[in-house]
């Protein structure tokens, strides 16, 4: 099962570990964009939203078609966060909100039924068939030569636009007055409502926010990834192991949980090929049972 | 008041009631005495079609169900089966094998379908094998490539068929196409990256046996296994680049293959190496990849050209004219299965039974656009299908996206299969 012959050529080969280091990071800072908007909802509304991988497809969905009408890929990047950030109002103020409070299996449930309803709709507007963005022009350009690796240009686009928007949102969330309020409402709601602010708006924005991240991550991937109904479910279970290992509410600890998962995914698939989603797996179950919060989570956004 | 309005009832004697009975009797033998064929004159015969209609592969359905219907509305247009309409009732099993099984037993308990159109993939397809072997209902498996399915005795019964490709015939063809080209071009170092699940995992074990067996100079240096629906490649391309393989083959599919084109073009891989991929060729697939890269060798699926005759044409472009989807493998398949279904009922004059469709479908040859030479067997020792396209073209970034078809002979496939079938213990 372990490779350790291939494994330690590559890590004594520039190339190799250029190209390994490299994906590790592409893979993780876009795990840590969806990532980091079910950390910020779960921080805040202690709500789990299983549904975010929906958002996630709403966001590339929307992306692709203002692509299509535009041809401007960062017009495209912005409505797809922009899409997924009003579908996010809507879920929270007519579903999700209905189920604060309750048990997780009914959040579940709801969640569930919110995913199946989306994924039929995709595929009555956009259809069943596989649809692809495609590169934009001004990234179609031929790798970089590093050390005798490959990086395309693109991805150190994306990993730059993933790390810009993770700190914006946690300079949101940590410096700005909206930051404070919300963070205040999650404390004790009654008594920011009692101060004459409408808790609620304030929730739902935070939600929005979560979906957005979701969005965005799917717009700025949507011209590498096949576009179709159901896309969001496989990122949707990485971006939980991200959360759960980095810890619940903690957006640092996401940033932190997804590039120990990329590089998990990058160099495993040279040193031990049949485990890697074993491996990821089991660093969640070992964060759980050695440090239930996660790495670096306190249980609320932080 | 008008008495004269208000007769006497009449009275039921004993003799009427006699009568009555003695009437309803005879009515009643009369009509259990005809035979079944006769009684149902007129019903349409309900064709059940369990397959995936939502989730992520929901196209394969959808243009499964397209390419069905296309083929019953032309005989239900020409007066159906003596005058008994076709019907499909399609039910969405998502996939799931407990799904299928459940459905194809409701699909004839209630709601009276005769035949079994089984339009699953592999996993689901074995399921609804095990029911339709138990009802006794005359099936045709449309899409599971799993040799094993009727290869293996143990899944044989004389009401049982398949009109999918078959993984064997794709692995010979694809190791005598792979071979020639690994000789003219000196590709010794392979590597694959296929799904990470039997399919994928059988499928190029398969391949890669034939490669070797034709050209013994080919090794393996790199596998790598990215699961299914996995939205990032990037560790799976890099670990290939990393490998420095001189040729690579994938039978990854659907939007998997289009999402790991479009990253590996990214790294600029199909430059680099001589790529095969068998599943490239499917319409979805190579409409939707924006930028597709040249000279891939591609395995046949569904093509307009392929095969090059009026007829292929003709009903490509009936399909497009009737669906909303683009044709895929699983839609000549299905449509193969459903010419089968309504020849095998013209033998038997409408009568559904299991057994009399099987034997009239058994052995059976018709026309049809997808069959090398215009014609479709559909084997009589171990009722699958035999004599369609199978072989490798060469993509092109535009339409028509692949050219220059290679038809693999198939007195090679035959010849090959029935190694394959004594070493694994089938004959």
């Amino acid at each position: 099962m372990l490779e350790i012959d291939a494994l330690a050529t590559c890590l004594s080969t520039p190339a190799c570990l250029v190209n390994q280091t490299t994906s590790g990071l592409i893979i993780g800072m876009l795990l840590f964009l969806v990532a980091s908007g079910v950390t910020l909802i779960f921080g805040v509304l202690h709500v789990i939203n299983f549904a975010h991988g929906s958002f996630y497809m709403l966001g590339a969905y929307f992306a692709f078609t203002v692509y299509q009408l535009t041809g401007n890929y960062f017009l495209a990047a912005a409505a797809g966060a922009v899409g997924a950030a009003i579908a996010g109002i809507v879920f929270e103020r007519l579903i999700i909100s209905r189920v604060y409070g309750q048990n997780v299996l009914m959040q579940l449930l709801v969640c569930y039924a919110f995913i199946l309803i989306v994924d039929d709709a995709v595929k009555i507007v956009w259809g069943a068939e596989y649809l692809a963005m495609g590169i934009p022009a001004e990234f179609r350009l031929p790798p970089y030569r590093i050390a005798g690796g490959f990086v395309p240009p693109f991805y150190l686009f994306l990993v730059a636009m993933a790390v810009i928007i993770g700190l914006g949102s946690l300079y949101v969330v940590t410096k700005t007055r909206f930051g404070k309020i919300v963070r205040a409402a999650a404390h004790n709601a009654s008594m920011v409502s009692a101060l004459g602010i409408r808790v609620p708006i304030y929730f739902a924005l935070l939600f929005a926010l979560g979906c957005a991240l979701a969005g965005v991550a799917g717009a700025l991937a949507a011209p590498v990834r096949s576009l179709t109904p159901g896309m969001g479910l496989g990122i949707l279970v990485e971006s939980f192991i991200v959360t759960v290992i980095g810890g619940m509410g903690s957006i640092p600890g996401a940033f932190l949980a997804a590039i120990i998962l990329g590089l998990t995914r990058s160099i495993g698939s040279v040193g031990f090929p049949l485990f890697v989603d074993g491996a990821m797996f089991m660093m969640m179950a070992l964060v759980l049972i050695f440090r239930p919060t996660g790495l670096l989570g306190q249980g609320t956004l932080r | 008041m008008k008495t004269s309005d208000i007769r006497p009832r009449r009275r039921i004697d004993r003799r009427t009631v006699l009568k009555g009975a003695v009437g309803v009797a005879a009515l009643g033998t009369g009509i259990s005495g005809f035979p079944a064929y006769l009684k149902a004159a007129g019903k349409p015969i309900r064709v059940g079609m369990p397959t995936i209609m939502s989730g992520r592969v929901a196209i394969l359905g959808e243009s499964s169900v397209a390419a069905a219907q296309l083929q019953i509305n032309r005989v239900n247009k020409a007066g159906g089966i003596d005058g008994r309409p076709l019907e499909l009732v399609v039910r969405d099993s998502r996939g799931k094998p407990d799904e299928a099984a459940r459905m194809t037993r409701d699909l004839v308990n209630n709601e009276g379908c005769d035949v079994i159109l089984d339009a699953e993939a592999s996993s689901a397809s074995f399921a609804v094998n095990e029911v339709v072997r138990d009802i006794k209902k005359f099936c045709i498996h449309s899409n599971s490539e799993t040799s094993s399915l009727t290869a293996d005795p143990k899944n044989q019964v004389p009401w049982v068929f398949r009109s999918a490709r078959q993984g064997i015939h794709d692995a010979v063809g694809g190791g005598l196409y792979a071979a020639r080209v690994a000789k003219e071009k000196g590709l010794k170092r392979w590597a694959t990256v296929s799904p990470d699940y039997a399919y994928g995992r059988a499928n190029t074990e398969e391949f890669m046996e034939y490669v070797k067996i034709f050209a013994p100079e080919v090794e393996i240096i790199e596998q790598t296994w990215p699961k299914i629906f996995q939205p990032d490649y990037t560790e799976n391309v890099t670990a290939l680049l990393n490998a420095q393989p001189q040729a690579v083959y994938s039978c990854l599919w659907g939007g998997d293959l289009v999402a790991f084109t479009d990253q590996a073009s990214l790294y600029g891989l199909f430059d680099q190496f001589e790529a095969f991929a068998v599943n490239l060729g499917d319409y979805p697939v190579i409409t939707a990849i924006k930028s597709l890269p040249a000279g891939v060798h591609s395995g046949s699926r569904y093509h307009k050209d392929i095969p090059d005759t009026p007829e292929n044409e003709a009903w490509y472009a009936e399909f497009m004219a009737n669906s909303k989807v683009l044709p895929t493998n699983w839609s000549w398949e299905n449509a193969t299965a459903m010419d089968f279904i309504i020849a095998a009922l013209k033998a038997t004059g409408g009568d559904t039974d299991a057994e009399k469709m099987g034997k009239a479908t058994a052995g059976m040859t018709i026309d049809s656009p997808f069959g090398a030479g215009g014609k479709l067997t559909m084997r009589d020792s171990d009722h699958t299908l035999v004599n369609y396209m199978v072989g490798y073209s060469k993509t092109i970034s535009k339409d028509p996206y692949v050219v220059d078809f290679k038809q693999t002979d198939w007195a090679d496939i035959y010849k090959h299969e029935e190694e394959w079938k004594k070493r694994n213990g089938y004959i």
